[in-house]
């Protein structure tokens, strides 16, 4: 075994291994990748029915409904990115952070009547939390500037307008 | 006072790791001896301000002394005083300290049990552990100091987060940044090795116990974390392929790597460039993982005390510290002297396959954990990439390194025959071959091959040790004799091995987990797994700095009480948060969850898991720890080095 000919297996082991690993990746995306959308982009272009993806969003105020279903809590909730909102229904226990006005994402697909059926709903741990693409959309409308201090409550994202963005920023 | 002498000790820390990293290094360039003699009096000292420096931020929190930012932050007069000490590393600015303090302690460490070295070697790595811990001790006092004063101070502090405020958490962040901040010393030691232009068997003896160590404490800290989350955070689950737990695992893999990789330049003196590549890039993920996920570049649902602001900084570190010890590797690296030849079937041929496997399940999952980020940064659409993804790359290239764990140690050094190695093996391969059959049967496909793999790892394993005694070919008595005679490190591999069969059993088992929600009144019941769930009573239970509604449910499988859960909802008045505390009743071989939701029409909610084999997944972590530690005793890690070398052990 001359030096070059133990170069050459150890090359090809490991074009093999990088090979076959660039291989599963491909693969694996083009079937596992999970899209984040928000209200609306759901509007916007509405997925194929029985998609997975994540919808992000904050909790609309006074939307939360409980009940119970055939001895199962279901739960009901509106997830909003300030400009339009969806209808979200889930059955299981809500995490510890999940609360009105606070930044959530759930994981499902979109039911024919357009409610959103989750199978899982993340509430992130930190308290000030917003999901970075309802920032980024606050931003874009001219709501909130990051610079200028804390986002506005999100109890007012639904009718927010710049005038009241303005005010409750001067008030706070 | 005491907060001002914690930023005297920091600041000084900052200056004599400034001087550790020049010094030695300018002596070591100049084969000035004094100059290099310098290392080890300023590793120590910087140690000793660190020591001070956390110790005073200790201090502070225990007193609860209001008028530092960080305890205001992160502490309240009425939390218990365990994590009012474990508070202080809750946050950015506490956490980079320990960091930095572990970072001490390493250098501690091969300053005082490095004298066997030569000195120029010594000199060396103290001098670039000193530049790294210099960086971010910069970072520490410029930019996120802990001692920060606020005027006028408040009553009471803002608390903790509820989450944190578990012994699990507690001791997780220690453990796991010991992990992560040891390979720093290999890393020292590999950017030595090319400022030297010289790697030898005596070198690997010096790396292979720190990579080591740093991989049991990873280890250790992995599992502790996956533990946490699975009890804690009351998902049921215990790995969620979340970049904060990617960012964790990264490291792993090329640490076990590398830990088999210097075995090769010990014995044989090959793949010695290969090494010191695994040693940079190990440390690199570490310092990536680390800050990645603080800096909140990479999105988390489980990152705590990150801070964007200060991303920008530590992205500089990280770049100058990446791509400045990769810039040195390809400059010095073709100057490294090549080893020992092997044959492609040899013990250096499947160590070679163990690290292109391992590299590839870790380039796997950088890829998957960083693509997000790249497609939002290109093309502004956000994706995530969840479990489906890691589970279809990264189960498939596992096989192959599974199948190989048990055949690479039967294989001779050098050149190897595979047929007498499998022949050795046959009853292991009979035992997994039986179970994948009973699995094919009973089971889905991808449990059955987990539990074939875990039967054959755990057998190989012990085949492995039955062919070093010669079990069943010498007498008894003779085999005990060569029991006692196996090196400790060849325990250590088995055992580790064997740990890795045990998690992966784990593993398979978790995928027969079942659950069911209930709405339940008390004295209804409800069936899931064979067991009747019933729930007693309802209670509010008055805790420290919380307040919890506490459920009583009653576990029992025909008509015999199994077992009580108290699963809770703690209420913390203080940071107005809810938290679930589940409850948990073990068997060893598996676990019965109980989670308390909300209530509602008088009832409460509740899930209810049965988790087959759950334990068995950290139970294995442990175990492989312990293979680790117990290699770590090898004497022959220390023949090399002199007789004072006692084998560094990190705090």
């Amino acid at each position: 075994m001359t030096r070059k000919r133990r170069r050459l297996w150890i090359v090809l082991a490991c074009g093999l291994g990088v090979g076959s690993a660039a291989a599963l990746v491909l693969s694996a995306f083009s079937s596992s990748l999970v899209f984040f959308l928000t209200p609306t982009d759901l509007a916007a272009r509405p997925p194929a029915p029985n998609q997975i993806f994540r919808l992000g969003g904050l909790v609309q105020q006074g939307s939360l409904q409980k009940a119970v279903l055939d001895g199962s809590p279901d739960t009901r909730f509106r997830v909003t990115d300030g400009k339009a909102s969806v209808e979200v229904t889930y059955v299981g226990i809500l995490p510890d952070l999940f609360r009105e006005g606070q930044g959530v994402v759930a994981i499902g697909r979109l039911a024919p009547g357009g409610t959103f059926h989750a199978s899982e709903v993340l509430a992130k741990h930190d308290a000030a939390y917003m999901p970075k693409n309802v920032a980024e959309a606050l931003e874009r409308r001219g709501l909130w500037n990051p610079a200028s201090g804390s986002p506005p409550p999100a109890s007012t994202w639904n009718d927010l307008t710049r005038s009241t963005a303005a005010k409750t920023r001067q008030g706070s | 006072m005491v907060p001002e002498l914690g930023n005297f000790a920091l600041a000084l820390a900052c200056t004599i790791a400034f001087a550790q990293a020049a010094l030695p290094l300018w002596g070591a360039h100049r084969r000035d001896a004094r100059l290099m003699a310098a290392a080890p009096a300023l590793a120590v000292g910087q140690l000793v301000a660190l020591c001070v420096a956390a110790g005073a931020l200790v201090w502070s929190a225990v007193v609860s002394d209001f008028t530092v930012l960080n305890v205001v932050q992160n502490s309240a007069s009425d939390k218990p005083l365990l994590y009012k000490i474990t508070g202080t590393w809750g946050d950015h600015e506490g956490s980079l300290l320990l960091w930095a303090l572990i970072l001490g302690l390493c250098g501690g460490a091969v300053a005082v049990f490095g004298r066997p070295l030569p000195s120029a070697l010594r000199a060396r790595v103290l001098g670039v552990l000193g530049a790294v811990s210099a960086g971010f001790l910069f970072f520490a006092v410029t930019a996120s100091n802990p001692f920060l004063r606020i005027w006028p101070p408040p009553a009471q502090g803002l608390g903790m987060d509820p989450l944190l405020q578990d012994p699990g958490l507690a001791f997780h962040p220690p453990i796991l940044y010991a992990g992560y901040v040891g390979f720093a010393v290999p890393f020292a030691f590999a950017v030595a090795a090319l400022l030297e232009g010289r790697v030898d068997a005596a070198w690997a003896r010096w790396v292979r116990p720190w990579a080591l160590a740093s991989w049991c404490f990873l280890t250790c800290g992995i599992a502790l974390g996956s533990w946490w989350a699975y009890y804690e955070l009351g998902w049921g689950g215990f790995w969620f392929w979340d970049p904060v737990e990617n960012a964790s695992l990264m490291p792993w893999l090329t640490g076990t790597a590398l830990l088999h990789c210097a075995l090769v330049v010990e014995k044989r003196e090959a793949l010695k460039v290969w090494t010191v590549l695994l040693a940079i890039a190990t440390f690199s993920l570490s310092l990536a993982g680390t800050f990645l996920v603080r800096s909140g570049i990479l999105n988390s649902v489980h990152a705590f005390a990150t801070d964007p602001t200060r991303g920008v900084f530590i992205l500089v570190l990280l770049g100058v510290t990446i791509c400045g010890s990769l810039l040195l590797f390809a400059v010095r690296a073709p100057g490294l002297v090549c080893g020992g030849l092997f044959a492609p079937l040899s013990r250096e041929g499947a160590l070679v396959l163990n690290n292109v496997l391992l590299c590839s399940i870790c380039a796997v999952v950088v890829t998957g954990t960083l693509y997000p980020l790249i497609v939002n940064l290109l093309f502004g659409v956000q994706l995530s990439v969840g479990a489906p993804f890691f589970d279809m790359t990264v189960i498939p290239l596992s096989i192959p390194l599974f199948a190989a764990m048990s055949v690479g140690p039967m294989l001779a050094w050098k050149r190897a025959e595979l047929v007498p190695a499998l022949l050795r093996l046959w009853w292991a391969a009979l035992g997994a071959a039986l179970v994948a059959l009973v699995g094919a049967l009973h089971w889905r496909a991808l449990p059955a091959v987990a539990f074939a793999g875990s039967a054959w790892l755990i057998l190989g394993a012990i085949a492995n040790i039955a062919e070093r005694i010669r079990l069943f070919r010498l007498p008894l008595s003779g085999c005990l004799a060569r029991l006692g005679g196996v090196p400790r490190g060849a325990w250590g591999a088995t055992v580790a091995h064997a740990g890795l069969g045990i998690t992966i059993a784990g593993i398979a088992g978790m995928s027969f987990a079942t659950y069911s929600i209930a709405l339940l009144h008390p004295g209804k019941s409800v069936q899931e797994a064979g067991y009747t769930w019933t729930l007693l009573s309802l209670a509010n239970l008055p805790g420290p700095d919380f307040n919890a509604r506490q459920a009583t449910l009653q576990i029992s499988r025909n008509g015999n009480v199994i077992a009580t859960l108290n699963p809770e909802r703690r209420f913390f008045p203080i940071q107005d948060i809810t938290t679930m505390d589940t409850a948990i009743h073990t068997d060893g071989l598996a676990d019965l969850y109980a989670v308390l939701g909300d209530e509602r029409d008088g009832g409460a909610v509740i899930r209810v898991h049965h988790n087959p084999l759950a334990p068995w997944i950290w139970l294995g972590a442990l175990v492989m720890a312990i293979g680790g530690a117990l290699s770590l005793s090898d004497r022959r890690l220390r023949i090399g080095a002199p007789a004072r070398g006692k084998v560094p052990v990190p705090a």
